[in-house]
């Protein structure tokens, strides 16, 4: 059924790259067995698009690049086990900014995706393709990673509910490294309700990730319904700080929503806020500069046609084989760890993060959650910013903090400017998951923003 | 004429002894086919991740200890990033600011018997890479992944060294060590043990340095005391002759002797070490450097101290036989036993030190076997000294027994027997033989008494000669001495 959806409904949203139907029938055959047999569980035979970001045992995994286009991944990632072992079944590699380096999915290899409330509107990225493909319907959930926001503003922009967790709550074991200490994998769905399940299969500590926590997952759907009643929301006031009054409405109207719901809302500040941007992009150009290293046509990957050298082995086939962004991306990286540059910028970004993280660790004394919109606009045009960067960029501005800090994120659908969706942004504290899809999953149980479809895709 | 100082510092790399890699789970023996030891993390797949092998800090810890050195309670791993294809990530996982291993120092022993004390500046975990291979190849490199992600301890030493004897003297210290300590073979020719050397020279009583050249990769203590001396001789002509010397990377060609350019300061890599971000920072508490302390054996600087102080050896013979484990056992067991045959305790410890450091240690190096798999055992050698000390057998006899229990494996006393070796001690037995030769040379004797003392020792041989080497050496001098100043009293 969802097969045949994909077919029909994909091309013009170009939001998978890979569909593995042949894969997905034995899958769900197998589910079906494992059903026969009298086993349980929400996720059996439930379909999923993995983002193309997580490698999968025979499958093509082209993290969008050129570079990985023919590049079949010997292994799956830690995330695809898991809900391969909950009986999930998958049906294809959802498209994506290449390397998950963009906001808007036009940095990919395979083309831009398109945004299914508005084919001529971006969807969002870096996974775009996850985000369109749950807002489509195209399967019943997506899975995502998140370094700068590519899960939650995404989520937002195509009116699908995107959970980016704490760093180090899912593994990063087989998800193609972007930004190491950033990256975090998480879910799109039609509700809180749906991510908890989905999130349920993905948490846990796993050995192969020195960076993901031991500590025990609570069962994220047992609480869901417990009561707001004394919950104490901030309102990021760096937040509002240029936002259209538009989506200040709509963010004050999902306020009274949680106060009707018996929550508190208090303004608070975190006055290192607006140089997250900035940091972010010395920290993840850092990091990526290195991550990318082993792209060099030796091993794996593109491979340029009769280098003559070792050194012309290396500059074709990187420069061939990657895209723009991701150049400027690493050339911007190698800068900032330079000899001589290292401490203004490297040094000086990890200083400011630490104060960031101090900042919300301050806001979550007097605070339960922080709230505030997770764009600044709803989807904009394809190509209405592809060629200046910076804001590009400042797209990011409302969800990078949560990364710099490791806090887990939620974007849940809060309403519509111009026939677009909007996002709410919540942020907890680290490992308080549970209590964001529970202030989702009621915000949910009082509206239905989350419930409707783009025209075309119900 | 400038009176030259030279200045060495050495990088020694040596391999850990770990079953695994550094980060990840493939196996590290040495000789397999290539890349059948690596797996997807050591081929740096995309999305693989490195997880620390804890055994590798436990034995950087463990050689932390053994040079007095601070442990540091938080160390963190760096990535240095450079291109290279035996370098599969484009990075090496090593660390930069903050190693486990901190300042510590080793005594050294020179020659001439004088300790020197070597400054360790710090010891740090990184991986090895692979290795390229170009022979056999047309128009082609191979690379071997096999050996990428071995643990390596770099130590680094301070710029202590004064001659290429003193490097190698250091470099062989911490050879000794390192397999005392159990943490890395210490075979050479396999690589698991090499060092980088930093060379400079400067004029005699100057304070700074002058500009360094670093040889890379020497594999034998050979090579190092070659490879500094040719170096050290290239800069002093240079500066004599009014050059300079530059700032660069050199490597040492055995073959030709001589030491060659790799790379100028100028096109050093810039290898922008950060903080790798898979890995988390290593904590080492008080309990786990407890716990390693409570594994150190007795160290090389100990046994050697204790040999002297407790079985009268010199300093010098104290420190060659402490030099390995193994060699320390077997010099300790063997002068155990001889002390409990012959009831004389430590007493023989000087004759088993002799022994062990001459005949045994000749015929192992002739015969290139190692002390654990001597042909003849410490107990066996033992039987061998205690015939010396009953004198049962000389010294000279001994040599002759010790020949043909290293190629027969029997015991000394069976040699002894078989071939009627037992020495003559019976003076009767020795004065009929000196009478007889002294009959049978009356010329000599005539000559002897008439002032030529020097035929003596003829009639030393012909003793020795007609008992087969077997008439007790002191005995014979004395009886010898008397019956040829006999012709007086015959007057």
């Amino acid at each position: 059924m969802f097969l045949a959806r994909i077919e029909r409904l994909n091309p013009p949203l170009n939001a998978l790259i890979t569909l593995t139907a042949e894969h997905a029938l034995q899958a769900a055959a197998a589910a079906d067995r494992r059903r026969a047999a009298g086993e349980q569980g929400p996720l059996l035979g439930i379909p999923l698009i993995h983002k193309d970001i997580f490698c999968t045992d025979g499958v093509r995994t082209s993290c969008g690049s050129r570079m990985l286009d023919n590049f079949v991944a010997p292994y799956d990632a830690t995330v695809v086990t898991r809900l391969k072992a909950a009986g999930a079944v998958m049906l294809g590699k959802a498209n994506m900014d290449e390397f998950a380096m963009g906001s808007s999915n036009e940095t990919s290899f395979y083309g831009p995706v398109k945004n299914p409330w508005d084919t001529s509107k971006v969807p969002g990225g870096s996974s775009g393709g996850s985000a369109a493909a749950a807002a489509a319907r195209l399967a019943a959930f997506t899975t995502g990673t998140d370094t700068g926001g590519s899960i939650r503003q995404p989520a937002a922009l195509t009116g699908v509910t995107g959970v980016k967790p704490t760093y180090g709550r899912v593994s990063r074991y087989g998800m193609i490294a972007f930004a190491s200490s950033l990256d975090q994998a998480g879910v799109f769905a039609r509700s809180a309700a749906d991510a908890a399940i989905v999130l349920q299969a993905m948490a846990g500590f796993d050995p192969r990730d020195s960076t993901s926590i031991d500590a025990p997952v609570p069962d994220y759907s047992a609480t869901l319904g417990e009561p707001l009643k004394g919950l104490k929301i901030g309102l990021l006031r760096e937040f509002f700080d240029g936002l259209e009054a538009r989506n200040t409405a709509l963010i004050h109207d999902a306020l009274k929503i949680y106060r009707s719901l018996g929550a508190e809302t208090v303004e608070v500040s975190l006055p290192h806020l607006p140089l997250s941007v900035p940091t972010y992009y010395v920290v993840a150009p850092a990091e990526c500069s290195s991550n990318l290293s082993r792209f060099d046509g030796v091993r794996f990957g593109y491979r340029c046609e009769n280098p003559a050298d070792l050194l012309d082995l290396y500059k074709r086939s990187r420069g061939e084989g990657f895209g723009a962004e991701v150049k400027r991306r690493i050339m911007t990286g190698t800068y900032v760890l330079s000899a001589g540059y290292f401490d203004a910028y490297y040094l000086k970004a990890q200083k400011v993060r630490r104060l960031i993280t101090d900042d919300f660790r301050a806001a979550f004394e007097r605070v339960d959650l922080l709230i505030g919109p997770t764009t600044p606009t709803p989807a904009f045009d394809i190509g209405a910013k592809i060629d200046d960067p910076v804001t590009m960029y400042l797209n990011d501005i409302y969800t990078i903090g949560a990364n710099l800090a490791g806090l887990p994120g939620l974007s849940l659908p809060c309403g519509f400017v111009e026939g677009l969706p909007m996002g709410l942004q919540l942020i907890g504290p680290h490992f308080s998951e549970a209590k964001l899809l529970n202030a989702a999953h009621l915000f949910q149980q009082a509206t239905d923003w989350h419930s409707r479809s783009p025209r075309g895709y119900e | 004429m400038t009176d030259w100082e030279v200045v060495i510092g050495l990088e020694i790399h040596a391999q850990l002894a770990t079953k695994s890699k550094i980060f990840s789970g493939s196996a590290t023996a040495y000789g397999a086919p290539p890349n059948t030891q690596a797996s997807l993390v050591d081929l740096a797949y995309p999305g693989v991740l490195p997880v620390l092998n804890a055994e590798a800090v436990r034995m950087a810890v463990k050689f932390g200890l053994s040079i007095g050195a601070e442990v540091a309670r938080r160390s963190v791993f760096a990535r240095k990033n450079y291109f290279y294809p035996d370098l599969p990530k484009g990075y090496q996982i090593s660390q930069y600011e903050l190693p486990v291993v901190k300042k510590g120092k080793l005594s050294v022993m020179l020659d001439d018997g004088a300790v020197k004390i070597v400054g360790v500046t710090r010891a740090h975990l990184e991986e090895d890479a692979g290795k390229s291979l170009h022979e056999g190849l047309a128009h082609a490199s191979g690379i071997d992944l096999n050996r990428a992600g071995t643990p390596l301890l770099e130590i680094v030493s301070e710029p202590d060294m004064r001659s290429a004897k003193e490097a190698v003297a250091y470099m062989k210290k911490v050879h000794t060590l390192v397999r005392y300590l159990e943490i890395c073979d210490g075979n050479m020719q396999e690589g698991s043990f090499r060092c980088d050397a930093n060379v400079s020279v400067r004029p005699r009583g100057r304070d700074k340095f002058g500009t360094r050249a670093e040889i890379k990769n020497l594999n034998s203590f050979r090579f190092v005391e070659k490879a500094i001396n040719y170096e050290v001789a290239r800069q002093i002509e240079l500066l004599e002759s009014g050059g300079t010397v530059v700032q660069e990377t050199r490597l040492y060609d055995s073959d030709k002797d001589e030491t060659r350019s790799m790379r100028s300061k100028e096109e050093a890599n810039d290898y922008r070490y950060f903080p790798d971000p898979d890995l988390l920072p290593v904590q080492i508490d008080e309990s786990l450097v407890d716990e390693v302390r409570a594994t150190l054996p007795e160290l090389p600087d100990e046994k050697a101290a204790r040999f002297a102080r407790d079985l009268g050896l010199s300093t010098y013979d104290a420190g060659v036989l402490s030099a390995s484990r193994e060699l320390g056992a077997y010099f300790e067991e063997a002068a155990a036993l001889v002390g409990g045959k012959t009831g004389h305790g430590a007493a023989h410890a000087k004759l088993a030190a002799n022994w062990v450091m001459g005949e045994l240690s000749s015929a192992l190096n002739r015969d290139n076997v190692e002390i654990t798999a001597s042909r003849v055992t410490a107990a066996q050698l033992s039987g061998l000294l205690a015939r010396i000390v009953d004198q049962t057998i000389s010294g000279k006899i001994a040599k002759e027994v010790f020949e043909a229990m290293w190629s027969e494996g029997k015991s000394a006393d069976a040699i002894i027997q078989a071939k009627g070796l037992k020495q003559i001690t019976d003076s009767g037995a020795i004065e009929g033989v000196i009478d007889a030769v002294i009959a049978a040379n009356p010329k000599q004797l005539a000559d002897y008494r008439s002032g030529k003392d020097k035929l003596f020792g003829f009639f030393v041989g012909q003793v020795m000669k007609a008992t087969e080497g077997k008439a007790n050496p002191a005995q014979l001098n004395e009886l010898l001495k008397r019956k040829l100043g006999g012709g007086a009293q015959d007057a």
